[in-house]
């Protein structure tokens, strides 16, 4: 290539790059070097932004805060109920979706709405399902389950499941599908000859399907560790950013958005929290993508 | 024996999945036919699914009564489909930056691209908002449009395209005498048409739900987008949720007219998702 026909090049490439470079460099890595600053800073958003420099101590304070400890809890409480209940609930449907059936796309389209619909709608269509003159309810106690309707989100000691409910509930599709697709990529060879092995459908899963979908299962664990580590919307909405009844909501996002928006003085604080939890998450990406046998730049394939 | 067992299975499979989608659906079924029923019938123990007569005084209470209901879901409109504009063209420029035009720092652009994928929002959250304080647009919608005018995932799906793109097209192009621009939107967009359907409806979703920026970024109620205004209508109407079920129906009509034209699309969209 000749200099000028390099030099043509470069600029093609400044005008295709430009405006993912301006976003790259104002929203995303700016702020991420501005977090750990703020981080080691207590910061005053009255009249012009003050910093005040106090090095570790909001990470220490942290690690001392009661409320970090419950909403550190509740998120943890959260994610290891949540997500293995999800993965294994999303693996059989797949199974069961691709056991050659008939209507196999309309099932697949119709489970698919709740993956579509906004958090802010979902969640109060299940605070009305969950009302205390909701259909729970009414079920229940038509099941003789209990005679006294239960108020399940102003409960502390049903609200965080109840939640849990409907995230398993609205997430479960998203995964069946990606799972679905995986399943359609195995090999059908492996199964004809675990027939002729005569292997019967238990067998077969627990020994073809479940290594085989190996690499998708890692996938969706990675997105539903990554997602639950993050519930902001659903409990925000239920205890309207209080994550009340008696913290029985606050979850990690929660309480970094309280400090940082709902109090005076206590965003370095919330910045804080904000690092440790994305450093969590960072943790989890890193060991799937290790374990994930994928080439992550495709080049590869 | 072999057949029997078979059509067994089958029947059950049909059963699970019937009772599955069932569950799946119920809550979005009941909540359009509520949305149609006085409050009295909604809270009426034992009063059946399908109401007594559709009414449509939700819907008309809501745009009626509710003066900044229409504001926000043309707020909605605007931020979704200006975004989702934007990221089409920056997000497929970029992506065929990165995977055909030879520039210094290609590779490390693509890298940081690659680990930005996985920067949680948590963390830029805080920090954008000082930054769009400082620059004077908190509580506009550049607030909501602006730090999203790209997606990395989808420049990092536009680049894995563009790779694998027969490279011969565009030489024969360029003999023709088409600058680069111009083979760009002549020869290489129509070509990456159902690539960029697919993150044109991803994207717009992703600007069409988003709850947690619009309840950091905006302030003022007329400039709130449907979600957050979902959400402060319910804080007003507690639990009236005869007009709270008509205004979760407005929010996920659009979406669901979309699916359905759209169908394809989002599927090929989960598996891309999938192989990520």
């Amino acid at each position: 290539m000749s200099r000028a026909e390099r030099k043509k090049e470069l600029i093609q490439a400044a005008v295709f790059v430009l405006p993912t470079l301006a976003v790259l460099l104002v929203f995303t890595l700016f702020p991420v070097v501005y977090a750990f600053y703020l981080s080691l800073n207590k910061v005053n958003l009255v009249g012009n932004v003050s910093y005040q420099f106090v090095g570790f101590q909001n990470f220490i304070n942290a690690f001392n805060d009661s409320r970090v400890a419950e909403a550190l809890w509740n998120t943890a409480k959260y994610v290891l109920i949540v997500v293995p209940i999800q993965t294994v609930l999303a693996l059989i449907l797949a199974t069961v979706l691709n056991s050659g059936i008939k209507f196999q796309k309309t099932f697949r389209s119709l489970l698919f709405i709740p993956t579509l619909t906004s958090s802010s709608a979902l969640t109060l269509i299940f605070m009305f399902i969950f009302s205390l003159n909701g259909p729970i309810n009414s079920l229940l106690m038509d099941l003789h389950v209990y005679t006294q309707p239960i108020n399940f989100l102003n409960d502390q000691s049903t609200v965080l499941y109840a939640i849990m409910a409907m995230n398993i509930w609205s997430t479960v599709p998203m995964f069946m599908t990606i799972y679905l697709s995986g399943l359609q990529d195995i090999d059908s060879a492996m199964y004809e000859a675990a027939d002729i092995d005569g292997a019967n459908m238990f067998q077969k899963w627990f020994k073809i399907t479940i290594p085989q979908i190996a690499p998708v299962t890692n996938y969706v664990v990675m997105m539903g560790l990554i997602s639950t580590f993050q519930l902001f919307d659903q409990p925000y909405i239920v205890s309207q950013g209080s994550g009340g009844p008696n913290n029985s909501t606050l979850t990690l996002s929660l309480i970094i958005y309280q400090y940082a928006f709902r109090q005076f003085g206590t965003m370095g604080y919330a910045s804080a929290i904000a690092i440790l939890l994305t450093i969590v998450i960072f943790i989890i990406s890193m060991v799937f993508r290790r374990f994930s046998s994928e080439d992550i730049t495709g080049e590869g394939r | 024996m072999k057949t029997r067992g078979k059509k067994i299975s089958r029947t059950v499979a049909y059963v699970l999945l019937t009772i599955y989608s069932a569950i799946t659906l119920y809550p979005f079924i009941w909540a359009f036919f509520a949305s149609f029923k006085p409050y009295s019938e909604i809270v009426k123990v034992g009063a059946p699914l399908i109401p007594h007569t559709f009414s449509m005084a939700n819907y008309q209470y809501i745009f009626t009564q509710d003066p900044l209901f229409p504001k926000w879901i043309i707020n909605s409109l605007v931020i979704s489909i200006v975004g989702t504009l934007i990221n089409i063209v920056f997000n497929s420029m970029s992506g065929y930056a990165l995977a055909r035009l030879h520039f210094p720092g290609r590779n490390a652009l693509f890298m940081i691209i690659l680990v930005c994928i996985m920067v949680p929002a948590q963390i830029l959250l805080i920090p954008n908002y000082l930054i769009m304080k400082a620059l004077g647009i908190l509580d506009s919608y550049s607030a909501l449009i602006l730090p999203s005018a790209v997606n990395f995932a989808y420049i990092f799906m536009m680049r894995q395209f563009f790779i694998s793109f027969p490279k011969e097209l565009e030489e024969s192009a360029q003999l023709d005498g088409l600058g680069r621009l111009g083979i760009f939107y002549k020869i290489v967009v129509p070509m990456a048409k159902s690539s960029i359907a697919t993150q044109a409806i991803f994207v717009f979703l992703a600007f069409w739900n988003d709850f947690m920026r619009p309840l950091l970024y905006i302030t003022t109620e007329s400039k709130y987008t449907l979600t957050l205004g979902l959400q402060s209508f319910q804080t007003q109407h507690g639990t009236q949720w005869n007009y709270i079920m008509a205004a979760a129906m407005i929010t996920i009509l659009p979406i669901i007219v979309l699916y359905v034209l759209l169908n394809r699309y989002f599927m090929v969209g989960m598996r891309i998702g999938g192989e990520k």
